[in-house]
């Protein structure tokens, strides 16, 4: 017998999530009713997809963008701030899947799924992105990169639930970049996903350097060696080449289904070469 | 087009759409049980069920009746929680309407796109439960053979198929990516309509027909 439970508010969610520990919470669809068929029913469902508490932008006391984990990607894509401040984000939600995909497909999806090719993950590494998580005991954030802790897990509680995305008040100000490699533009899984962010000195150089992959390794990675050769220089075809050669030590591929290991490494050193030729 | 008629929710009969606030404050949670979101296979095998009272929430068993605003008209059909809108369109709705196709049934190719509040999305990938105070169109509420919508008409003169099984999923998306943009570029159009599939490579017709759709309803051919 499966339950389904639609809850009103966040309040009762919360209450639903504490007092069903073992239901799914559902948000999109998007992940979870692909395939369903195949999978063993749930013993309850939580529908959380168009909770008003979990949907929107707004800016925290901070100042900084929050957006709510229930933010289809095509809200993201109509919102102005994100557009504006956020601009590799709203590059990764124009090429999640297609069209239909983006009406239901949520941030909070893309990061409970917590897939290593899930297409927003690397931004939030870029962007020093933290998750709001909460259940009726409180609320707390943590870092993207604490947040996800392997392939397809994170540190969510299981009376928890992901409620919003919070991004730093002066990330308008970063260059931000983006770029998915898959078979086709539309609908399909990356080979490899890159993300960046910069800040620059009034003489150029490289003042704060986030380098962040996807599908190159179990889990969405920053690129640590990568960041690390590039902060405090200026770049030049030189740092290209040598960003490009240190990123190689922080990614792990594989050869699947979708592309091998040897072609991974190849266009995520082409990648970061590039991005850094881009700043020259 | 006829004026739709609002669909309020809680659903009038206090059963498959009975999410009211106050029975969900009182019993907690507003719950239905039936066989699982995830066990569409068994669907059909699955006649049991009928409406069980909970202790204060609405508490439903297996099948109930939903209603959905589908094509301006509220439509009465017996679904589950996991039925899916395409299920319900094709299989569940005393009068089926087949128009919506299912190709592969896990949001991978279009063919059985509907617009959703203005938005083309999978029917395969919605739960029908979920979609009782929103407005659905398909394929059949566009137009008839007789009266094409101009989207419609214009896939007839560009030849824009060839088995035809992903016509009416592209002729949502155009006309999705119509109401939106206008006369969108022939660069917009491409990306709106990425998430159909055509397995015949019908594309350049396709792409065709929708500018043809685009200039004919700017012309007053609205619909
Ligand atoms: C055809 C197709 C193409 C796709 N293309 C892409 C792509 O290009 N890039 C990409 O990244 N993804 C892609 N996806 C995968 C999917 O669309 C995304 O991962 C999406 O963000 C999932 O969001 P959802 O709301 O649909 O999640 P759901 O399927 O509803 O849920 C996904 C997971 O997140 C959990 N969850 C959801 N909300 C919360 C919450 N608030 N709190 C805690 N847990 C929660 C669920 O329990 C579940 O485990 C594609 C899927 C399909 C079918
Ligand atoms: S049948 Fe729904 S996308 Fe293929
Ligand atoms: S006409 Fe045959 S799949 Fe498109």
């Amino acid at each position: 017998m499966t339950e389904w439970i639609r809850p009103p508010s966040l309040d009762e969610a919360l209450a639903a999530r504490r007092e069903h520990p073992d239901f799914m919470l559902l948000a999109g669809g998007t992940d979870l009713m692909v395939g369903a068929i195949a999978r063993p029913a749930p013993v309850g469902v939580i529908d959380l997809f168009g909770l008003p508490e979990l949907s929107g932008v707004s800016r925290d006391p901070a100042g900084g963008l929050r957006l709510g984990a229930g933010t289809t990607f095509a809200a993201l894509l109509t919102d102005d701030a994100v557009r504006t401040e956020l601009p590799a984000l709203w590059a990764a939600a124009r090429e999640v899947g297609a069209l239909q995909i983006q009406a239901r497909a949520t941030l909070g999806g893309n990061i409970g799924t917590s897939s290593p090719v899930g297409d927003s993950l690397p931004v939030l590494l870029a962007l020093d992105a933290e998750v709001e998580v909460a259940s009726s005991r409180g609320t707390r954030r943590l870092a993207y990169d604490e947040f996800c802790t392997g392939y397809r897990t994170h540190a969510l509680g299981g009376d928890e639930l992901i409620v919003a995305v919070h991004f730093p008040a002066d990330i308008g100000r970063r260059v931000q970049a983006w770029r998915k490699v898959g078979t086709r533009r539309a609908q399909s899984i990356s080979k490899v996903m890159f993300a960046a962010s910069v800040e620059r000195g009034a003489d150029g150089t490289v003042t704060l350097a986030r380098l962040a992959f996807g599908a190159v390794r179990e889990q969405p990675i920053r690129a640590l060696a990568g960041e690390q050769c590039l902060a405090g220089e200026t770049p030049d075809a030189a740092l290209a080449e040598a960003v490009a050669a240190a990123v190689l030590t922080d990614i792990a591929p594989i050869d699947d289904v979708r592309s091998t290991a040897d072609y991974r490494r190849t266009v995520a050193g082409r990648l970061a070469r590039r991005f850094v030729l881009s700043l020259a | 087009m006829a004026e739709r008629p609002p669909l309020d929710r809680p659903a009038p009969d206090g059963h498959g759409g009975g999410f009211s606030r106050r029975s969900f404050l009182k019993g907690a949670s507003s719950v239905i049980a039936a066989g699982g979101v995830a066990a569409r296979s068994l669907e059909a095998g699955m006649t049991e069920g009928a409406e069980a009272a909970g202790a204060g929430a609405p508490v439903i068993s297996g099948e109930t009746e939903i209603t959905l605003d589908i094509n301006g008209a509220a439509r009465k059909l017996r679904a589950e929680p996991r039925t899916t809108l395409l299920s319900a369109l094709r299989v569940r709705l005393p009068e089926p309407l087949t128009g919506t196709k299912e190709v592969c049934d896990r949001g991978n190719c279009g063919a059985c796109t509907v617009i959703v509040d203005g938005r083309p999305v999978y029917s395969c990938l919605q739960l029908a439960v979920d979609l009782q105070d929103k407005r659905i169109t398909t394929v059949e509420g566009l137009g008839s053979p007789e009266d094409m919508s101009p989207v419609q008409a214009a896939f007839c003169r560009h030849d824009a198929l060839m088995c035809g099984f992903c016509t009416p999923g592209f002729v949502m998306a155009t006309t999705a990516c119509l109401d939106k943009h206008g006369t969108p570029s022939e660069a917009t159009v491409r990306h709106e309509l990425s998430g159909n599939l055509c397995r015949c490579g019908t594309y350049p017709h396709i792409f065709e027909a929708a500018q043809t759709a685009a200039k004919s309803r700017a012309g007053g051919g609205l619909r």
